[in-house]
C-alpha cells in the first residue's frame, strides 16, 4: 500500500500555490483568445513556392494596412496561419488579400482555410462558452449533491474548480490560443475529472460504512489504493488516445487534445490530493454517512 | 449477473449485428432504403463554406414607418381629425392633434379592432404603441410588433437566399433560420465562396426613373453615382418599373456591339406602364438603378410597347450572368450582412479525415495492445467489445445520419480511450473479491454488481458534460459532443451485454480453474 495520506499537506500546499499563480496569471496576463471569442479574420495559407515565407508573407501583409497581423509556421513547413483583427469589418477583405497575394506570388498559394468571425459572433460565443462551463460545474455540483453528503460535494467540486483554472492557467502562462475546441475540452475535464473523483468517493463511502473503527485520514487512504489501479489503466488508456489525437490527428486539434492531456493529468492528481484531503479536513466518519442513509 | 438466457443471447447477437451492418452500409452501397443511411460529413471534414447572414432590419423598420405616416394622414382625414407637424425621429412618429381629439387618436390606436393598429391575441399586444409625451403623441413598434416585423423579413429573405444559391447551384445546400434575425447558409463543397458571398451581399433593389434636370419633380429628386463612380446624375424619385415588374432576366451576347447586356421581360403591369413612359419620354435618359447606382442611363428613342427590353452597361459575361441571377430571384426584404464566415478547402478536409483516421487507429492500437499486457485473456475480451463498440457506435450514428466532424473524430478516439474504463472497474473489482472468495462464480458475480454505481456515476458525470456541450456549442463542437454523448450509451451497452457475455461463458466453463484473472 501506498502511503499517499503522508503528503496530503505538502500536496495541500503545492495545490494552493498553482491555484493563486493560475489566477494572477489568468487576471494579469489573461488568456489567449483566438478569432472565435475576440472577432477577427484567420487565413491558412500552403505554398508551393519558397518565396513565400514568414518573412515575406509578413510584408505583403503589413503593405495591406490590416492593423496587427500575425503570421506563423502551421505545421509544416509551407503551410502558414494569418491572423488579423479586420478591425473595420471590411466585407470584400479576403478577395483584397488574394489580389494583393497573386500580384507578387502569381497563383503559387492556396488559402485552405478561411474564418472570418464578426464582432457581434465573437461576443456570443465568447458568452455561450463561458455560461457552458459555469453550467456544467453548476450541474455537477447539483449532481454530485444529490449522489454523496455535502462534504463529499465539496470536495469533488473543490478539484473540480482546480483542474479548470490550473488548466486555464498554463494556457495562460504560455499564451496557447483559447478557441471553441478548448472549451470543449474544458467540458469534456470537467466531465472527467468528476468521474474519477466519484469512483474514488464511492470507495471511501462503501468503506465508511464498513469498518468504524479507521480514521478518515487512513480510509482515503485505503479507498485510494484499492481503486489505485483502476485510476492507473484508465488514466493511461485515456492518455494514450489523446497522445494518439496530439501526434497524428492534425495541427487543428493540437490545442485540443494538449488541453484535454493537462486535464486529465490535473484531474487524476486533484481526485487523489484534493478531493480526499477536503474528506480529511472536514473530519467525516461513519456518522456523515449513517445519518445521511437514516434521513434517506 | 452471470447468469443468460438464450433469448438474450439471441438478442445481444442480434443487435450488435444489425449495428455493424449499418455502420458497414458507410463502406458499400446498398440499394435497399433502410441501409443506404450514411453518416455526413461536418464542412470541417468534407470541404465547404459556413456563412451565418444577418439581416439589417433598419432601412425595414425606417421604410415602414415611412409608409405609416402616409396611413395615418389618410386614416385620420377620413375621419376629420385633424393631424400635425408629423415627423419620424428615432424610430417613434410624433405628431399633434388638437386637445379634444387626443383621447380619440388614443382609443383607437389601443382599441383591439383598430384598423390602423393590427392587435395580435396570442401575445396579448397590439403593432404599435402610442404615449402621450405632454408636447406631442409618439407612436412606435411594441416589442411584439418588432419581432413580427423582423420574422417576416426573414422569411422573406430567406426564401430569395434560397433562389440565390439555387441558381447557383452548389450540391445540397443548408439554409435555416437562426434567430429571427439570421440566416445560416452551409455550402458542402464549395471552397470559394467569393462569387456567392457577392451575391447575398447585394439587395438587388432595381428601379427604373427618368433622369431630370429640374429639381421641382413633384416626387423628389435625388443626386445617385453612377456604379462605376466616375459621374452623378439627378434621378426622380418617381418609379417607372421596379424589379418587381420583372418576369425574367437573361444574360445576352447584343450581336451589334457585341456587349454583353442583361435581356429582361416585364409582367402586364410593368409592360403597360414601361410603354407609357417611353411613349411620353422620349428623348429623355432612363436610369436603370440598382442599390442606390446607376447601372446605365440611356436615352429612350422609341416606345417600346413588346414588355421586353435590354440593360447594357459595359458586363462581363460574367456580371451580367451574376445581375440577370440577381434579377429573377429578386430583392431582398433588407440588407444582409456576413457576420461569420468558415471556409474549408476540400484538400484540407481530406488531410484531416486522414489524420483522423491514422489518430483513431494508432490511439486504438495503443488501448488494445496496453489492455492486452495488462489482463491478457480478459484484456482480448475488453478488445473485442471495444471494436463492437466502435461498430455500434458508428452505426448508430448512421442510422441518425448524424455529421461527424473533426472534433467528433477526437470525441470517438476519446471513447475509446475512456470506454475501457467500465471494464477496468469491473476487473479490478473481481480481483479484490477474489481475494476471500474461491468460488469464481461468486467472485465474478460479486465484481459485477459492487462495481456498477460507481460505473453508473462516472458516466452520468461524463454524459452530463457532453449534453451541455451538445446545446451551447456550435458547429464542430457539437459533432464532438454527440459522438462522446452516443459514446457512452454504446460503451454501456458493450460492457454489460457484450463483455459481459464473453465472460460468462469463459467463467462458466472455466469455474474450477483457479483464480481466473
Amino acid at each position: 500500500m501506498i502511503a499517499f495520506n503522508k503528503y496530503y499537506n505538502h500536496f495541500n500546499v503545492l495545490s494552493t500555490v498553482l491555484i493563486v499563480v493560475s489566477l494572477v496569471l489568468l487576471i494579469f496576463k489573461g488568456l489567449n483568445f483566438g478569432i472565435d471569442f475576440k472577432g477577427g479574420t484567420l487565413i491558412e495559407l500552403r505554398s508551393n513556392d519558397t518565396k513565400i515565407n514568414v518573412s515575406t508573407l509578413r510584408d505583403k501583409f503589413s503593405q495591406m494596412n490590416l492593423g496587427d497581423v500575425s503570421v506563423k509556421k502551421f505545421g509544416s513547413d509551407n503551410d502558414f496561419l494569418i491572423k488579423f483583427e479586420n478591425k473595420d469589418n471590411k466585407k470584400n477583405i479576403i478577395e483584397e488579400i488574394k489580389v494583393n497575394l497573386d500580384k507578387s506570388f502569381g497563383n503559387n498559394y492556396d488559402f485552405r482555410r478561411v474564418e472570418n468571425v464578426g464582432p457581434k459572433v465573437s461576443a456570443e460565443l465568447l458568452k455561450s462558452g463561458v455560461i457552458a462551463i459555469s453550467l456544467s460545474l453548476a450541474i455537477m455540483l447539483i449532481y454530485i449533491w444529490i449522489r454523496f453528503e455535502w462534504q463529499f460535494s465539496l470536495g469533488a467540486i473543490l478539484a473540480l474548480f482546480h483542474d479548470v483554472i490550473v488548466t486555464l492557467g498554463v494556457f495562460s502562462l504560455f499564451s496557447l490560443e483559447i478557441n471553441l475546441s478548448i472549451i470543449a475540452a474544458v467540458l469534456t475535464i470537467v466531465g472527467y475529472s468528476m468521474n474519477d473523483t466519484v469512483v474514488i468517493f464511492d470507495r471511501v463511502r462503501e468503506n465508511l460504512r464498513k469498518y468504524s473503527d479507521i480514521k478518515i485520514f487512513e480510509l482515503t487512504n485505503i479507498s485510494i489504493n484499492e481503486t489505485l489501479s483502476r485510476t492507473i489503466i484508465t488514466s493511461a488508456t485515456t492518455l494514450l488516445a489523446l497522445l494518439a489525437i496530439y501526434l497524428f490527428g492534425g495541427e487543428i486539434l493540437k490545442g485540443f487534445s494538449l488541453a484535454m492531456i493537462l486535464g486529465v493529468i490535473f484531474g487524476t492528481y486533484s481526485s487523489i490530493y484534493i478531493a480526499n484531503t477536503v474528506l480529511v479536513r472536514l473530519r467525516v466518519s461513519q456518522k456523515t454517512v449513517l445519518r445521511e442513509d437514516d434521513s434517506k | 449477473m452471470l447468469y443468460f438466457s438464450k433469448l438474450r443471447i439471441v438478442f445481444i447477437t442480434i443487435f450488435s449485428l444489425l449495428f455493424v451492418l449499418i455502420a458497414s452500409s458507410n463502406l458499400f452501397k446498398f440499394d435497399d432504403g433502410f441501409f443506404n443511411k450514411k453518416i455526413n460529413l461536418g464542412l470541417d471534414l468534407q470541404g465547404g463554406s459556413y456563412l451565418l447572414l444577418e439581416i439589417d432590419n433598419e432601412p425595414v423598420i425606417e421604410q415602414k414607418l415611412q409608409n405609416l405616416t402616409t396611413t395615418f394622414r389618410n386614416y385620420f382625414k377620413d375621419k376629420d381629425i385633424k393631424i400635425n407637424n408629423i415627423k419620424i425621429d428615432d424610430k417613434n412618429i410624433f405628431f399633434n392633434v388638437s386637445d379634444e381629439n387626443k383621447q380619440k387618436v388614443i382609443d383607437i390606436f389601443q382599441d383591439e379592432n383598430s384598423e390602423i393598429n393590427p392587435y395580435y391575441p396570442r401575445f396579448k399586444s397590439h403593432q404599435l404603441e402610442i404615449e402621450d409625451t405632454g408636447l406631442n403623441l409618439k407612436v412606435n413598434f411594441s416589442r411584439q410588433g418588432l419581432i413580427t416585423l423582423k420574422t417576416s423579413s426573414q422569411d422573406q429573405a430567406i426564401e430569395i437566399v434560397r433562389r440565390r444559391v439555387d441558381e447557383v447551384g452548389t450540391n445540397e445546400p443548408n439554409i435555416l433560420k437562426r434567430g429571427n434575425n439570421r440566416i445560416l447558409v452551409e455550402l458542402p463543397g464549395l471552397d470559394d465562396p467569393m462569387r456567392i458571398k457577392s451575391l447575398l451581399g447585394k439587395t438587388a433593389n432595381l428601379t427604373f426613373r427618368f433622369v431630370t434636370q429640374n429639381d421641382d419633380d413633384r416626387f423628389g429628386v435625388e443626386k445617385l453615382e453612377f456604379e462605376d463612380g466616375t459621374q452623378e446624375a439627378n434621378v426622380s424619385k418617381r418609379i417607372i418599373i421596379s424589379g418587381e415588374n420583372l418576369l425574367d432576366a437573361q444574360p445576352k451576347m447584343d450581336t451589334q456591339n457585341n456587349q454583353t447586356i442583361v435581356s429582361f421581360t416585364l409582367d402586364r403591369v410593368g409592360a403597360k406602364r414601361f410603354g407609357k413612359a417611353t411613349s411620353t419620354g422620349i428623348g429623355k435618359q432612363l436610369a436603370i438603378v440598382l442599390d442606390g447606382k446607376i447601372i446605365s442611363a440611356p436615352v429612350v428613342r422609341d416606345t417600346i410597347a413588346s414588355g421586353s427590353g435590354q440593360i447594357s452597361g459595359g458586363f462581363t459575361f460574367q456580371s451580367a450572368t451574376d445581375l440577370a441571377l440577381l434579377l429573377r430571384s429578386g430583392a431582398l426584404p433588407a440588407p444582409l450582412d456576413i457576420i461569420e464566415e468558415r471556409t474549408v478547402g476540400p484538400d484540407l478536409g481530406q488531410d484531416s479525415i486522414n489524420a483522423g483516421m491514422i489518430a483513431l487507429a494508432i490511439g486504438f492500437l495503443l488501448v488494445i495492445i496496453f489492455m492486452f499486457v495488462k489482463y491478457r485473456f480478459f484484456g482480448l475480451i475488453t478488445n473485442a467489445t471495444l471494436i463492437i463498440n466502435l461498430f455500434i457506435l458508428l452505426g448508430v450514428l448512421t442510422l441518425f445520419e448524424a455529421t461527424l466532424t473533426l472534433p467528433g473524430i477526437a470525441g470517438i478516439i476519446l471513447t475509446v480511450g475512456m470506454a475501457v474504463d467500465a471494464n477496468v472497474l469491473i476487473f479490478e473489482r473481481i480481483k479484490e473479491e477474489l481475494k476471500d472468495e474461491t468460488n469464481n462464480i461468486l467472485a465474478f458475480d460479486g465484481g459485477y454488481t459492487k462495481s456498477r454505481t460507481a460505473i453508473i456515476d462516472a458516466n452520468i458525470t461524463t454524459l452530463l458534460a457532453a449534453v451541455i456541450l451538445f446545446f451551447m456549442g456550435s458547429g464542430p463542437v457539437k459533432g464532438f459532443a454527440v459522438t462522446l454523448g452516443v459514446g457512452i450509451f454504446t460503451t454501456l451497452f458493450s460492457v454489460y451485454f457484450i463483455a459481459r457475455l464473453f465472460t460468462s461463458l469463459y467463467v462458466s466453463k472455466n469455474k474450477n480453474s483457479g483464480k481466473l484473472i
